[in-house]
């Protein structure tokens, strides 16, 4: 079965790909220091790479949803989100769920707007969030405008604590990732946002509720961009109106490198990790390297487009 | 009509197939200077295909395609069919809708060229939309995308009849009348006899009987790939016409006794097509199989898409079988079994979670029903021959725990053993109680169907049982009389 060989290597190369990048890079660096650093290394590695994975997941239902679906509010979720919860928070360990559950809220509101501005008023999703982004971001500089407030203790803890190394943060991320798993293959909105990903037509016929498929992955989206602010602002010690702003390319580039199909119907859950991993690491090998930020940049942006670019030049299923 | 006069075109043993389907099986036709030829056949009778080999959009693979008397069949294309002054209009319109009803033309017309080329092509096209159709009242500078698609078709036409430094001999006339109301219809009709008789020719292709007998010179009956009868047009009749579209050598179907199952009880579906002005209404009864025929387009799908979208939002059961599987039906990522439980992943849930075993052993299933040929159901669907592809969706909207099934013209591109075995689990299905709504194009089909509606022009305009079937009622149901 020549045909059937390919498709289970289309199927399982795309994150063992990123995850041996990642492996490649950490060496790289660690061969650079002579092995100084390791620990440390790895560790940071786990923490930054939990918050891309918090986002990228969101961003990955929106973009397995089919050509022309993204999220790009979440840049401004995140300031708004992380502002909401620190507020709420008020630095007290007590008001801590109150604080969370004030932000999930925001995230449920606001993926609701960004599904509602696409729907109703028939604006493409590009536009749309990018659009609400403005809002959000008004609203963040409105409404966060007070002093900064540092985060209750206990929520500062867990944000940056670990134990024996690994990050509680990465451990409860990577939890998450499992849960997103079966969420995508084992039930039924999983299936239906596959299923509307790869011919939204063909998905209606067979009796998907096409515009819920919708209309909750946006709003997953958005709650996962919410619950990375609020964790975000807990990291770094109080809320800041520019902290979202890397996630907007990282969201995407996490999805992408990880090995989720652009073109939608077709998404990699473990793939996230990887290319979190190899995106940081790039970014601190890069550092150790001495390399000015201008070549950074540069060099992020020319692997997401080595990566598209790779995998479109795999042979096509799509017909269309 | 002098019959001296050499043939503009003759077509001798013009055959064409694609891959296995023979389109064209030896066609001889010869078309005339100063007379209009009417086409006419029932759906896939090969009258498209036809025209396209005459306008040089399709090849013809056997045969010969005499122009003066010479054969000029390879080497054909539509440059050298213009040449020659053919010219056509096909259904689907091809004017740029993004451009000018005047730009349209100069694309038509690469004469029109250099300064004021703009004013001379739409004082081309005012000129002879005024002949055809007066009082049009189409702008030149209008763009097409803001028009109507009457006045679209008008545009279209008008534009096929024009030519600067071009010789004109023959035009083709696919369903010109579709899309134009009566009185514009009538001009054009009109305009068509004044052409012929100032010499051109004419190919005319209409389901509207009435128009076809007043207007043509002579008629030529298509069916099954062939032509079947070429007579003068005041040589046929309504029923002639009928009779002779049918193929006529077909047996009587092993008549069962057939039992109604119409009784006391309420309908499953009782629906009135949106477009139909009186009360009629398309009703199936459990475990009937009710057949939508008439020609291809008429609204069947249409109707069949409306009916599952307002079962869907309403949470009543439906399934549906597409027949374009590329863009209706198949997930083209997905295994065979994956495709094949998408609608009936709730059924397979074992708490929150689908359970995978359950799955594997509804495809298994479905595979052993259906005798999808597969060593592996989890192999990609694209792994299948197109018509075990067709089995899966079968399989899909069977394993359903729908009581009702629609399908959408299912038997495209099947091959024969194929639909035999699925017309078997059909009325096996069936007699479980199960409701089939049958959209098909064949005429065969409809006799597996207890209870037949024909659709034209989106509405129902037949409705008969099996007993009362015969072929040409549906046929003479499925052409309208007359200019409606």
């Amino acid at each position: 079965m020549n045909l059937n060989l390919h498709f289970d290597r289309v199927r399982s190369k795309p994150w063992l790909w990123s995850f041996l990048a990642a492996l490649l890079v950490w060496l790289a660096t660690l061969v650079f220091t002579r092995g100084e650093g390791a620990g440390a290394l790895t560790s940071s590695a786990l923490s930054f790479s939990a918050f891309f994975v918090i986002v990228g997941v969101g961003q990955m239902f929106v973009i397995t949803t089919g050509p022309g679906n993204i999220d790009l509010s979440i840049p401004a979720n995140i300031a708004l989100s992380g502002a909401v919860g620190m507020k709420l928070m008020d630095s007290q360990n007590d008001l801590i769920v109150l604080g969370v559950a004030g932000v999930l809220g925001v995230g449920v509101l606001v993926g609701c707007a960004n599904y509602a501005l696409i729907r109703v008023l028939r604006i493409p999703p590009i536009i749309a969030t990018l659009s609400a982004s403005f809002l959000l971001q008004s609203v963040a500089i409105a409404y966060g405008r007070s002093v900064r407030i540092a985060p209750p203790e206990l929520f500062y803890q867990f944000s940056t604590g670990n134990v024996m190394g690994v990050p509680y943060l990465a451990v409860a991320v990577v939890l998450l990732t499992v849960f997103a798993g079966y969420l995508l293959s084992r039930t039924l909105y999983g299936r239906w946002a596959l299923a509307v990903g790869q011919n939204i037509r063909a998905a209606e016929l067979a009796g998907v509720r096409v515009e819920r498929v919708r209309w909750a992955t946006y709003v997953l989206s958005a709650v996962f961009a919410s619950l990375c602010g609020v964790l975000l602002a807990g990291f770094s010690g109080g809320a800041s109106l520019s902290m979202g702003d890397e996630y907007l390319l990282a969201s995407i580039a996490v999805v992408v490198i990880g090995g989720t199909s652009v073109a939608g119907g077709f998404s990699n859950v473990p793939g996230l990790w990887g290319a979190a991993l190899f995106l940081y690491l790039l970014v601190s090998m890069l550092n150790t390297f001495g390399a000015s930020a201008g070549v950074r940049l540069i060099l992020t942006g020319v692997i997401i487009i080595a990566v598209i670019a790779a995998v479109s030049g795999r042979k096509s299923l799509r017909s269309l | 009509m002098s019959t001296t006069q050499a043939p503009l075109v003759d077509l001798k043993g013009v055959g064409k197939r694609f891959g296995a389907v023979r389109a064209l099986d030896s066609v001889d036709l010869m078309f005339q200077a100063g007379e209009c030829l009417g086409l006419i056949g029932h759906n896939g009778a090969g009258k498209s295909t036809l025209m396209h080999i005459l306008a040089g959009t399709l090849r013809a693979d056997s045969g010969a395609l005499l122009m003066a008397g010479a054969d000029v069949r390879s080497g054909y294309s539509v440059q050298v069919a213009r040449q020659h002054g053919i010219r056509c209009v096909f259904q689907e319109l091809s004017l740029c809708p993004n451009l000018t009803v005047a730009e349209n033309t100069r694309l038509m017309c690469p004469a029109l060229r250099g300064f004021g080329w703009r004013r001379r092509a739409g004082a081309l096209i005012v000129a002879s939309l005024d002949s055809i159709f007066p009082g049009h009242g189409i702008s030149p500078s209008a763009v097409i995308a803001d028009l109507p698609i009457g006045q679209r078709q008008m545009v279209e036409i008008a534009r096929a009849f024009t030519c600067v430094d071009e010789h004109l001999a023959l035009v083709i006339l696919d369903e010109p009348t579709s899309s134009l109301d009566a009185r514009v219809a009538e001009q054009l009709l009109r305009h068509v006899r004044r052409y012929v008789e100032g010499g051109g020719c004419v190919v005319l292709i209409s389901h509207i009987l009435g128009e076809m007998l007043a207007t043509c010179d002579r008629i030529a009956v298509m069916s099954d790939g062939c032509v079947v009868e070429v007579r003068a047009a005041n040589a046929f009749t309504h029923a002639s016409l009928v009779e002779s579209m049918g193929s006529m050598a077909k047996a009587q179907a092993a008549s069962q006794v057939f039992v109604s199952k119409r009784d006391s009880q309420t309908p499953v579906v009782n629906q009135r097509p949106a477009r139909q002005r009186n009360q009629q209404t398309v009703a199936a009864w459990a475990g009937e199989i009710v057949g939508l025929a008439g020609l291809a387009g008429q609204g069947q799908s249409q109707w069949l898409v409306h009916l599952l979208r307002e079962r869907v939002a309403k949470g009543l059961p439906v399934a549906l079988v597409a027949g374009d599987r590329q863009t209706d039906g198949i997930f083209n990522l997905w295994s065979i079994a994956e495709n094949i439980t998408i609608s009936s992943l709730a059924a397979l849930k074992r708490g929150a979670l689908i359970d995978p075993a359950a799955e594997q052993s509804m495809a298994a299933q479905w595979q052993q029903r259906m005798g999808i040929r597969t060593p592996d159901m989890n192999s990609p669907i694209l792994s299948l021959s197109g018509g075990n592809q067709q089995k899966a969706l079968f399989a899909r909207a069977l394993a359903s725990d729908s009581d009702l099934i629609l399908m959408d013209d299912p038997m495209r591109g099947v091959d024969v053993g194929t639909k035999r075995e699925v017309y078997a689990i059909i009325k096996d299905e069936a007699s479980r109680g199960r409701t089939f709504i049958w959209y098909t194009t064949e005429l065969e089909e409809l006799d597996h169907c207890d209870h037949i509606y024909v659709f034209r022009d989106g509405q129902t305009v037949a409705d008969m049982a099996r007993d009362q079937l015969s072929e040409a009622q549906v046929l003479r149901s499925s052409f309208q009389e007359e200019v409606a």
